[in-house]
């Protein structure tokens, strides 16, 4: 097999980079037409969407728009209101789904292959076909408030986050990956007189750090993108979260710049997680080849 | 002594005044207005006002997007948990109230005199919802544009007629200074399509349903006037004189003022633009007669009482109460909208007699067109849309029509006439 010549590889590599760079652009651009928009009154950010200029901070660059967002609606609630509900659901989901497939895992019982089909089953059905079942059933349910006792959970924190702690793909990315793991370290510590919750807690636990990454990311992004169900159990104002709050900015003039100035300001939060899980859930994805 | 005396003074007196407090019973009321803080400057007066001005009842406002106000109301009406007072876009009351959504108002007699009658919801006998304003439709135009085209400028006792106005869209065209003769806003989809539309297919003739019966679409929407209508539509986009479905929005919002289009189909909420733009060179003008009399939509928001309200009486004393001259003229001066009297317009700035909207007022009073009251109105709204635009498009005219005509006609049927 002929040697690639040192002149090829560097035209090879000229070309990887170039086409990666070009992908890497089409994935940035939206976020840079965003940021900069967000940075430009709206009949400025309307006329520059026809060139280049709509990537560029030039202009009439200020930060009004951000002020004027943050006056037309709570935003610094909403995203307290999303990080809360986000940020527990999400480590409520990782504890219960890493559970529950520890035991489809490792575990033998009688019809676990059955529910583990059933709970996957739960993939294809979407949301909006159970939501109005949904409604129906954490409107009846009881709840126990500052205010006392009471019949339904409308308008709480709690209905937009115990639905959601243990979902069909979570588990699936947990069986998934545990699956994969070496039988011989399960058996070494049950040889070694280990409980299964020892086991979860000192051996499974500390060696599935990327599919936690993945599960936690995936798991954010649907709940911090949530806005059916937020829109049909929050009917106030307190508890509404980012994807809602949206809306108030689409009146019938829409005022662009300041759309762009709240986007801007939610997606940060997105991004930092990611960021801040990003090795994980790469080494995630190569390791089981699932997609997110 | 006397510290003695003051302190049991104040703690009586206190407690007198949270005995009033505890006395008024809580009327929830919901609100499409979140985002416009200008709106509900205006309704927050109101409710403050209502509240100090009785002991029986305590309004709390909820408001909500617009957008996504109409699915959080069915929502909460699926769950039983609408509040007392809801506000409703007008056209779609009839399918609230039918639905069981809302009851009929309280109102004392004669609440409603001197009100426009887009700003009556009325259905089924009954009056279920009122609005504090209503919104209008015009031809806006620059008279400077008109003139050097020798275009006659055009009257509420004598609009343009269907070959009028046909040659001097040509005409307009013709001159090559603008993109495209008129807008007819086809950015805008959704319910703009039927308010803004469908009063044309009434000036010919036609209509989405049947209003003598309510239980069909067949011969209103694809009768010869319809067709007639429909063939003139779709003339508009073949030979480009109004921009198409394509249509971006940023130019629908500036496209007249940047003199891309010389007239724009378009409504009140936007006239001040224009004549902050244009000043003395801004027209107003009423919607051409294709046959039948020139026409333009009407109904907006407007205030109901929830029929799952254990305190209708209170509800409609709110509304009753909102329904004052004052409010509405405030009203129309925090939002630009036609008040819905004429005692209140002439209380506004903008629609008062030499106000610069005071066109408006005329122009809803003289033209205005409910769009059918029904509650199958929701669904036929949904098929009128998609009949305009692929028409627009090229779709076979006749063939486009009866398409929605089938599908409007299903939907009633599997209602079961929705009780006509």
């Amino acid at each position: 097999m002929a040697a690639v010549k040192p002149a090829n590889r560097g035209v090879n590599l000229w070309l990887r980079y170039t086409l990666l760079t070009f992908v890497a652009l089409i994935f940035i651009f939206p976020i840079v037409f965003m940021v900069v928009s967000s940075l430009k009154p709206d009949q400025q950010l309307l006329v520059d969407t026809g060139s280049l200029r709509a990537f560029l901070p030039v202009g009439d660059i200020s930060l009004n728009n951000y002020f004027e967002a943050f006056e037309r609606a709570p935003v610094g609630l909403f995203i307290f209101n999303s990080i809360l509900i986000t940020g527990v659901t999400v480590a409520l989901s990782l504890f219960v789904c890493s559970f529950g497939a520890f035991s489809f895992a490792f575990l033998k019982w009688r019809g676990r292959d059955v529910i583990l089909a059933i709970i996957i089953a739960t993939l294809i059905v979407p949301f909006e076909t159970i939501a109005i079942p949904m409604l129906l059933v954490v409107n009846n349910l009881p709840m126990v408030s500052s205010s006392g006792f009471k019949i339904g959970w409308l308008n709480s924190y709690q209905v937009q986050i115990v639905p959601f702690i243990a979902d069909g793909l979570t588990i699936f990315l947990f069986v998934q990956y545990f699956r994969d793991l070496p039988r011989e370290l399960i058996e070494a510590a049950r040889i070694d007189g280990a409980s299964w919750l020892q086991i979860y807690r000192r051996v499974i636990v500390p060696i599935s750090g990327p599919v936690f990454a993945t599960a936690a990311i995936l798991k954010f992004l649907a709940m911090y993108n949530q806005y059916l169900w937020p829109l049909m159990v929050a009917q106030s104002e307190q508890y509404r979260p980012v994807m809602v709050g949206l809306q108030y900015f689409f009146q019938l003039n829409v005022a662009w710049g300041e759309v762009m100035a709240y986007l801007t300001v939610i997606t940060l939060p997105v991004l930092v997680f990611y960021l801040f899980l990003q090795r994980a859930f790469i080494a995630s994805i190569a390791s089981t080849g699932i997609k997110g | 002594m006397n510290k003695l005396t003051l302190f049991g003074g104040a703690v009586v007196l206190s407690t007198l005044l949270a005995s009033t407090a505890m006395a008024q019973t809580e009327l929830s009321m919901w609100y499409h207005g979140a985002g416009n803080p200008n709106e509900l400057e205006v309704l927050d007066v109101i409710i403050d006002d209502f509240n100090g001005s009785q002991s029986d009842w305590n309004v709390v406002l909820e408001k909500f997007p617009q957008e996504s106000y109409n699915e959080s109301v069915v929502a909460a009406a699926l769950a039983g948990n609408l509040p007392d007072i809801i506000d409703v876009d007008g056209p779609v009351m009839p399918n609230w109230a039918w639905a069981g959504y809302m009851a009929p108002l309280e109102l004392s007699d004669g609440a409603l005199d001197g009100f426009l009658p887009g700003a009556i919801g009325e259905w089924n006998g009954n009056i279920y919802s009122v609005g504090l304003w209503d919104a209008g439709l015009a031809i806006f135009a620059r008279k400077s544009v008109l003139e050097a085209n020798d275009i006659r400028v055009p009257t509420l006792d004598n609009p343009w007629n269907e070959a009028e106005f046909d040659a001097l869209l040509l005409k307009l065209q013709a001159t090559g200074d603008f993109d495209f003769a008129i807008d007819m806003g086809m950015a805008w989809t959704g319910e703009w399509y039927p308010y803004a539309f469908s009063p044309f297919l009434q000036s010919f003739g036609g209509d989405i349903m049947d209003r003598s019966t309510y239980k069909t679409a067949e011969g209103a929407l694809n009768g010869d006037a319809a067709i007639a209508f429909g063939e003139w539509w779709q003339a508009l986009f073949a030979r480009d004189l109004s921009p198409g479905t394509s249509q971006d929005g940023a130019d629908r919002g500036s496209g007249f003022l940047e003199g891309k289009y010389a007239l724009q189909w378009n409504g009140n909420w936007a006239a001040l633009p224009a004549l902050e733009k244009f000043g003395d060179d801004m027209l107003f003008l009423p919607a051409p007669d294709f046959g039948n009399g020139p026409r333009i939509g009407a109904a907006s928001w407007q205030f109901g009482v929830s029929a799952s309200s254990e305190n209708q009486d209170g509800a409609s004393a709110f509304i009753e109460f909102a329904m004052q001259d004052k409010y509405l003229a405030q009203f129309s001066d925090a939002i630009g909208l036609i008040p819905a009297t004429a005692a209140a317009a002439a209380m506004s700035k903008n629609y008062k007699s030499g106000g610069p909207l005071e066109v408006f007022f005329g122009l809803s009073e003289n033209q205005a067109t409910l769009r059918p009251v029904t509650p199958g109105y929701v669904v036929a709204a949904l098929d009128f849309e998609k009949a305009m635009a692929d028409i627009a498009n090229g779709a076979d005219v006749p063939d486009a029509l009866d398409a929605a005509v089938d599908a409007i006609n299903s939907d009633i049927e599997k209602n079961s006439g929705y009780g006509f």
